[in-house]
């Protein structure tokens, strides 16, 4: 064990480095770009024994690495934001194809206009595509989540692939302590690759010709299956992980300041760090209110949240996405989630296209939720927090319609 | 090097229960395929006919390992399958790409371009059937002049995207033009290239009978008299020679060339253009276009020539 100050993005490449990836390929985008820069120094140093395919685009990087892994290698990309839509159409194709294969998604907002800082609409919409999603918080995380899902994605119950999120700049470019595994404990731990099949001369295998639509179904249903198999792996994953290297975060979702509470947060991502910090402040002036951090997206934490929040008498949720049109992803699964408990619940909208959420934000928008919760029940889906320099200046959505 | 198709091994290559049409040139091409490359193969095919021809599901009416994959991203694809096989130890092992012409020369052109630059170690083989068939006969870019389509009901405005040349100017180390007219042809060309290292890449030229509008009977003779009328000259580039196939050869001078009415008439896509002389005419000129590249070529391309110098900027 050695433990190194690294970005985000580098402890994405240490993890992968670890897990013994055989093919990356990627194209630059920001704020991806540093971890294939990093991985392409290892891999040209020696450190590491894979083959880098310096693609032309994203859409050829996921193909390319979808490629690899139908041949039977380890395989991992990375992308953000533009990139990721650009690749969609194979993101589906990969899923479809069952075959294990790791991403990280270093969260970044769409344009127009052009902008490098985080939300968390590139990753919220590959959310139906068939993939295991899971969003870290810190850097450390980040690193111990990546070699998680070559475990999860590979396991035989689950077989599908899995993207890691990190959020541009707060995480990719922000440098914290990482305990980096010896690689002895790491191969240990971690077994060869499995998949379901193989194309290659040796098995005369293929994958992918017109199906009856019936079968076409069925192979719907068993996506589906896998990823009610996965809620199980991915909590024996973490508690296995952290009987091997000492570190776990709670599988599906962790539970912060639950004891005792009875108001909740729901949140995703590493801006949950921020909410922390206004729940630590509302414990301290006595307001019982605790936080679930979601850490993965797909598949859908149902039960663990019921069983989280089943004594809860409210839950307000914030959106770093949001569906146009309709409410944020988040709140979406939170509300049919809970809907049997008849809870007040409230979806905000905030910290898109990077727009920063200090934790004394978070503590109003909170208290005021639980202020307007114990007056009686409450159900707003979505809510929309301007900036600062707009707030109060605009009607709020959807209670009064902007029309001008 | 002489093919000898009775030598060749005695596998059933295409399946029975595949889907494709009668007189398709798609399933004449992948049984060539497998007899030059035996067992020891994998195809990457994206969307267009060849992914209908496999058949239906679990069954699969092509007999050699097939990944499927999204239209534009073939070349992308085979790229880490071979990456794959040379990391698992399995370097023999040839990855083809079987691309139509709007998966080679339109949609999945990028990643062509991409895997020839990077000089993937993989057989890209681009059988143009010169429309998108498999949607219902639209116009790509291959399509030549004065076809008809259902996206050219008059006629295409334009000449047929040039593939090949583009794929010399990208340094590919292979480059060669084939039909299912002459399968020795194909099947020579096959074999050498499969004994080189790098992209590359063959044009196989598919006469079509629902697309092109002929009798399915026909297939193999159009595929022929494309290249008798000088249309459609064969040829190979390798490791920066450039040399016109030997049934191409006596069309380098044009009296020697069957008319391309000939060729036209027998076409359904080409019949409203059949009485207009100014229309023959052009493709006549197109022709002649064609050979004058072929010259130039040969002069570039070749052991003493000047020009080897200019190769080696590719």
């Amino acid at each position: 064990m050695v433990v190194k100050t690294l970005t985000g993005n580098y402890a994405v490449a240490y993890a992968v480095k670890l897990a013994r990836v055989q093919v990356v390929s990627a194209y630059p985008i920001t704020p991806q770009t540093t971890i294939v820069e990093k991985l392409s120094e290892m891999i040209e140093k020696g450190e590491m024994n894979a083959r880098m395919i310096r693609v032309e685009s994203e859409h050829s990087a996921l193909a390319a690495v979808f490629g690899a892994a139908s041949a039977g290698a380890r395989a991992f990309t990375a992308t953000a934001s533009h990139g990721l839509l650009y690749m969609h159409e194979v993101v589906w194709w990969a899923a479809g194809a069952r075959v294990p294969l790791v991403m990280a998604v270093v969260a970044r907002a769409i344009g127009p206009p052009w902008n490098i800082h985080v939300d968390h609409q590139d990753i919220f919409d590959q959310r139906d595509s068939g993939w295991i999603i899971a969003f870290a918080q810190e850097n450390q995380e980040v690193l111990d989540l990546t070699l998680q899902a070559f475990r999860i994605s590979e396991d035989p119950r689950v077989y599908l692939p899995m993207m890691v999120g990190l959020e541009g700049f707060i995480l990719s470019h922000t440098m914290a302590p990482v305990d980096i595994p010896d690689q002895e404990l790491v191969d240990s731990w971690l077994p060869p690759r499995r998949q379901p099949y193989v194309i290659s001369p040796d098995t005369m295998y293929s994958m992918g010709n017109i199906a009856p639509d019936e079968d076409h179904y069925m192979m719907r249903y068993s996506m589906a299956a896998a990823m009610e198999a996965a809620k199980q792996v991915i909590d024996e994953v973490d508690k296995e992980y952290g009987e091997v290297f000492g570190r776990s975060y709670g599988g599906l979702i962790e539970c912060y300041k639950c004891d005792g509470a009875e108001y909740y947060v729901v949140i995703t991502g590493s801006w949950a760090g921020d909410a922390k910090k206004a729940v630590d402040s509302l414990r301290e002036k006595g307001v019982p209110v605790g936080l679930v951090r979601v850490r993965f997206i797909r598949p859908w934490p149902r039960e663990r949240l019921l069983e989280a929040l089943s004594g809860a008498k409210g839950v307000i949720v914030f959106d770093r996405a949001v569906s146009m049109g309709s409410v944020g992803p988040l709140f979406a699964d939170v509300a049919q989630t809970l809907y049997p408990l008849g809870i007040s619940m409230k979806g905000v909208i905030a910290g898109l296209t990077g727009v920063d959420v200090k934790p004394g934000v978070f503590e109003e928008a909170i208290a005021g939720f639980i202020k307007e919760a114990e007056e009686g029940p409450v159900f707003v889906p979505s809510e929309w927090l301007l900036p600062r320099k707009y707030r109060g200046k605009y009607p709020s959505i959807p209670r009064e319609v902007i029309a001008r | 090097m002489t093919v000898n198709l009775k030598k060749l091994p005695d596998h059933k290559y295409v399946m029975p229960g595949n889907a494709a049409c009668p007189g398709c040139p798609e399933t004449m091409g992948m049984r060539y395929l497998k007899m030059a490359y035996g067992d020891n193969f994998v195809m990457v095919i994206p969307a267009g006919c060849s992914s209908v021809i496999q058949g239906i599901w679990p069954k699969n009416g092509i007999n050699a390992p097939v990944l499927n994959i999204v239209f534009a991203a073939a070349a992308s694809a085979a790229s880490g399958m071979k990456a794959a096989f040379d990391m698992l130890g399995k370097k023999d092992v040839q990855v083809v790409v079987w691309a139509g012409d709007g998966g080679t020369g339109d949609i999945g052109f990028q990643a062509l371009s991409g895997a020839a630059e990077r000089d993937e170690d993989i057989v890209y083989i681009c059988v143009d059937n010169e429309a998108y068939m498999n949607t219902g006969i639209q116009r790509s870019s291959l399509t030549p002049y004065g076809a008809w389509t259902t996206t050219t009901w008059t006629g295409k405005k334009e000449h047929k995207k040039n593939i090949p040349l583009i794929m010399i100017a990208h340094g590919a180390k292979y480059v060669a033009t084939a039909t299912v007219g002459y399968p020795t042809d194909f099947i020579e060309k096959l074999q050498r290239a499969a004994k080189i290292r790098g992209f590359k890449y063959i044009h196989l030229l598919a006469p079509c009978p629902v697309g092109w509008r002929f009798d399915p009977a026909k297939t193999g003779e159009i595929g022929q008299l494309a290249v008798k009328t000088g249309l459609f000259p064969l040829f190979e580039y390798a490791e920066g020679k450039f040399q016109l196939s030997p049934l191409s050869r006596r069309y380098k001078d044009p009296a020697k060339r069957v008319p391309i009415t000939e060729y036209l008439k027998l076409q359904g896509r080409f019949r409203h253009l059949l009485n207009k002389p100014e229309e023959i005419k052009k493709i006549e000129e197109y022709i002649d276009s064609v050979w004058y590249m072929i010259d130039v070529l040969e002069k570039a391309f070749n052991p003493q020539a000047e020009a080897q110098k200019l190769l080696r900027t590719l």
